[in-house]
């Protein structure tokens, strides 16, 4: 069993007080992790404007040299990590074991840290609109055109709440090390394997140790991180999110609620457009924020909703090492048995109708229990309107409602939208979709939610939430 | 046997020996029906035994049932006091009371008697006498409040204190109010800091493990620290105390200043704590005021049923003054057994915490 300490600015801490974490299966104990007092971050935060001025001796480019040289190194090294050390293989074994993503996930949710990493300058390039990046090292600058301008950065270092069920979200943090800013981690509990892998990478490029810190802990560790650094993300469900939106210091992330709708135009061809629903709805066991959770369109629905059950409606759970495991468990006890039983209560309401349950065989139940673990098998709900309780909910794993809704009334009733896949040639309803402010990324045609191009922001860019621009003169 | 041991065991059987005697007495005093205190008189009828005939040795308090601490809520709260100190004056204690109507305890010299017996526990060096106080914990209807400020006294020192309001703190946290708990909170140090600025030359802090970081950060925050503020010792207290805490306090907030841990409430009084070093992993073990307090770890399936040395059970509290008896109480904390120890030839509990089974409904370290 590996000892992993809490990492102050990159020194390693042994607590008095630590968290065993367990195969979600075998119930083996897999490390013992050193758990922070809030108060060890309030103090240490106190050196936080050092990462800072450590990162701004080294030129942004040098950095992004580092951060791809990282990028292999997670890949591929063994790597040090507390009292011994892990090999990719290793990694992949243990994220899987603890957050309950089959192992091949695991492997892609890498690989997509890896190619972030890697394109770290084009990434960058594109965030900053081609901005010369010592600018936000030195505070001001001149465009190529001759106008100066000035970013102050709002704060020396970025604080990170991280999900314990969702290693895919780290790519948002990714820039901040070339960008000349400290990390402060708060791990999921469940996850501390990306955070303490991808610090042990960066420092073997060069990153000097004194700019991370990992304090992995409770919902207290969270906030002690919330409230001591300048600026921090933090990622959880919706109570999350109302509590933070408001905070500018906070930016939230949390279920994206994303959906495909469907234009009048293109929707008696829907069943050209079905494998682009099924990979939405499916990929990543529907567990990511960018996974569709309603598909909307004004006819065919209940045909859409049978064509999509048919095909993910018998999948049923395999052991997370199979490479054909589609599924996710559940690893937190009751959880997946609350989600369940929602489901069968809102599932009653006149005008909503679960299809999946007739494709998945002798044993039609949703819920699959494990001894200490369990799988929510695929569900897909017809809603015949969008006022049905069940039409726009999300859930960790693969869920979606298809909901009929005339094309005039979607954009006003779809809600929050992180990521908005409309099919459509409509030319008008395509100048709607680009005004509704509450569609964060916009995809306009065939395009799967789960596709992303790294080179776009992602709920706000990262440069405008770390960086204010404002007026610098000098005489 | 070694010397050490035989003389710890001869040590602990005087104290069984004493305790025993104690319950006797202060049965006999609380179920006297001249003397004795209303609520135990009403309540002897409602019992298969007779206290003042069958209680003869700690033991034998297993025949009552478990005490309840609803029968704390609400009046008349004379009908806990013994009828021979009817015309003295009373002094009543809350906990908690964030929502409803709180539990109350009667007091006339229990605090003041529990905290002077604690105060030769605290060695002089760093609790020096004739030194004035800073109260910075609860005010309002607690018995800390008095109990610290007569603590001070009783050591020749004068109690400086502030207004703390813990129930306003519960709500704001249960609210998720978490900006204004900070503000609330920034307040609470504000208040304290100052007093430390007024010329009053404290010396000694009674704090809780939150406040006493926000005060060291803010002091730290301001280029100084308790030891150049002056302080000399600290007393502390709460289910917070936990061996990381203790550690992270010793070496990055105290500058070298002295803390001793206790665990304590309205219903027992003040446990004192064996030294707390790196030597032990920084553990805190706690031991009642015996005999005036019993802690005992039990079964939590058979609170009568004490576990065995080092494994966990909950924290069951029998009070046995002639101010307040409660024949074992059932606390919302859980702990390990530990040995007798020199100073206490009693048992101890070590790693209090809220009982796992209320831990997600219990609101800890509000102040």
């Amino acid at each position: 069993m590996i000892n992993i300490p809490v990492l102050r600015w990159g020194t390693p801490y042994t607590s008095l007080e630590t968290d065993t974490v367990v195969h979600f299966d075998t119930g083996e104990e897999l490390a013992k992790v050193s758990l922070a007092n809030g108060g060890l971050i309030q103090r240490d935060m106190r050196k936080a404007q050092r990462a800072r001025d450590l990162l701004r001796e080294i030129p942004p480019a040098e950095l992004i040299g580092m951060v791809k040289k990282a990028a292999d190194l997670y890949m591929e090294s063994e790597l040090p990590l507390g009292d011994g050390t892990q090999s990719p293989q290793d990694f992949l074994k243990y994220q899987s074991a603890t957050t309950g993503l089959p192992e091949h996930m695991c492997r892609a949710n890498m690989e997509k840290n890896h190619f972030v990493l890697t394109k770290m300058d084009e990434v960058l390039d594109a965030l900053t609109r081609g901005l010369d990046l010592s600018i936000f090292g030195k505070g001001h600058g001149v465009e190529e055109r001759g106008v100066p301008l000035s970013f102050q950065a709002q704060a020396p270092v970025l604080g990170l709440v991280l999900p314990s069920n969702s290693p895919g979200v780290h790519t948002l943090w990714m820039p901040v090390i070339p960008l000349q800013l400290g990390l402060v981690f708060k791990p999921g509990p469940q996850e501390p394997w990306t955070p303490y892998r991808m610090a042990a990478a960066f420092f073997e490029a060069g990153v000097p140790r004194e700019t991370i810190s990992i304090y992995p802990g409770l919902g207290d560790i969270g906030a002690a991180v919330l409230a001591s650094c300048a600026r921090s993300m933090i990622f959880g469900g919706t109570p999350t999110v109302d509590r933070y939106k408001n905070d500018p210091s906070v930016q939230v992330h949390g279920p994206g609620f994303s959906k495909i709708l469907l234009g009048d135009d293109v929707v008696d061809d829907w069943e050209s457009y079905l494998d682009v629903m099924v990979d939405s709805v499916f990929a990543n066991s529907g567990r990511s924020c960018i996974s569709c959770s309603g598909i909307w369109a004004s006819r065919h629905t209940r045909e859409i909703a049978e064509a999509i059950a048919e095909r993910i409606g018998p999948v049923a759970p395999l052991p997370p090492e199979n490479p054909e495991s589609a599924l996710a468990a559940f690893t937190v006890p009751g959880v997946a048995e609350a989600i369940s039983s929602e489901i069968d209560r809102h599932v009653e309401e006149a005008g909503t109708e679960e299809v999946t349950k007739k494709h998945r065989g002798d044993d039609a139940s949703r819920l699959v229990s494990h001894e200490r673990c369990d799988y929510l098998r695929p569900t897909v709900i017809h809603c015949e309107s969008k006022d049905k309780w069940l039409a726009n909910k999300e859930y960790m794993f693969p869920f979606v409602s298809v909901v009929q809704c005339e094309q005039k009334d979607m954009i006003r009733n779809i809600g929050p939208t992180l990521v908005g896949s409309a099919i459509t040639h409509d030319e008008s309803f395509r100048k709607q979709l680009l005004d509704a402010v509450h569609i964060d990324r916009l995809n306009v045609g065939a395009v799967p939610t789960i596709r992303l191009n790294w080179l776009q922001p992602h709920e706000g860019s990262i440069i405008d939430f770390l960086f204010r621009a404002r007026a610098y003169q000098e005489a | 046997m070694t010397e050490s041991s035989t003389s710890i065991e001869e040590r602990k059987s005087a104290a069984k020996t004493a305790l025993d005697a104690h319950v006797r007495e202060i049965v006999q005093w609380h179920f006297d029906p001249e003397n004795g205190t209303p609520f135990w008189l009403d309540y002897v009828q409602k019992l298969d035994f007779d206290p003042r005939e069958d209680v003869r040795s700690f033991e034998d308090l297993r025949r009552f049932p478990l005490f309840e601490d609803d029968w704390l809520r609400g009046g008349p709260v004379r009908r806990w006091v013994p009828k021979a100190y009817q015309d003295r004056a009373i002094h009543v204690f809350e906990t908690g009371g964030t929502t409803g109507i709180p539990k109350s305890r009667v007091a006339i010299e229990d605090f003041r008697i529990d905290y002077e017996l604690f105060s030769e526990t605290l060695p002089d060096e760093h609790f020096p006498k004739g030194e004035n106080w800073l109260m910075l914990g609860p005010s309002g209807p607690r018995r800390l409040r008095l109990a610290v400020e007569h603590l001070a006294q009783h050591r020749g020192g004068i109690c400086f204190c502030l207004d703390l309001d813990p129930r306003w703190v519960v709500k704001l946290i249960t609210k998720g109010w978490t900006e204004h708990l900070e503000a609330y909170k920034s307040h609470v140090i504000d208040q304290a800091m100052t007093l430390l600025s007024a010329g009053h030359d404290l010396k000694i802090l009674f704090t809780t493990p939150k406040l006493l970081e926000a005060f060291a950060l803010r002091l730290e925050d301001e280029g100084s620290s308790l030891k150049e503020a002056g302080f000399t010792g600290i007393f502390s207290g709460g289910t917070e105390f936990t061996p990381q805490w203790t550690r992270f306090a010793v070496e990055e907030l105290l500058d070298g200043v002295y803390i001793t841990p206790t665990y304590g409430n309205t219903l027992m009084g003040l446990a004192a704590s064996r030294p707390v070093g790196p030597e032990d992993g920084y553990k805190i073990t706690y031991y009642a005021p015996q005999p005036r307090a019993v802690i005992e770890v039990v079964d939590p399936d058979d609170a009568t049923s004490v576990v065995g040395y080092g494994e966990t059970g909950r924290v069951r509290l029998t009070t046995l003054t002639k101010e307040f008896f409660v024949p074992g109480f059932l606390e919302r904390d859980e702990g390990e057994r530990e040995p007798p120890y020199d100073a206490y030839p009693w048992d101890g509990v070590s790693g209090v915490r809220p009982f796992h089974k209320f831990a997600a409904t219990t609101t800890v370290g509000v102040y």
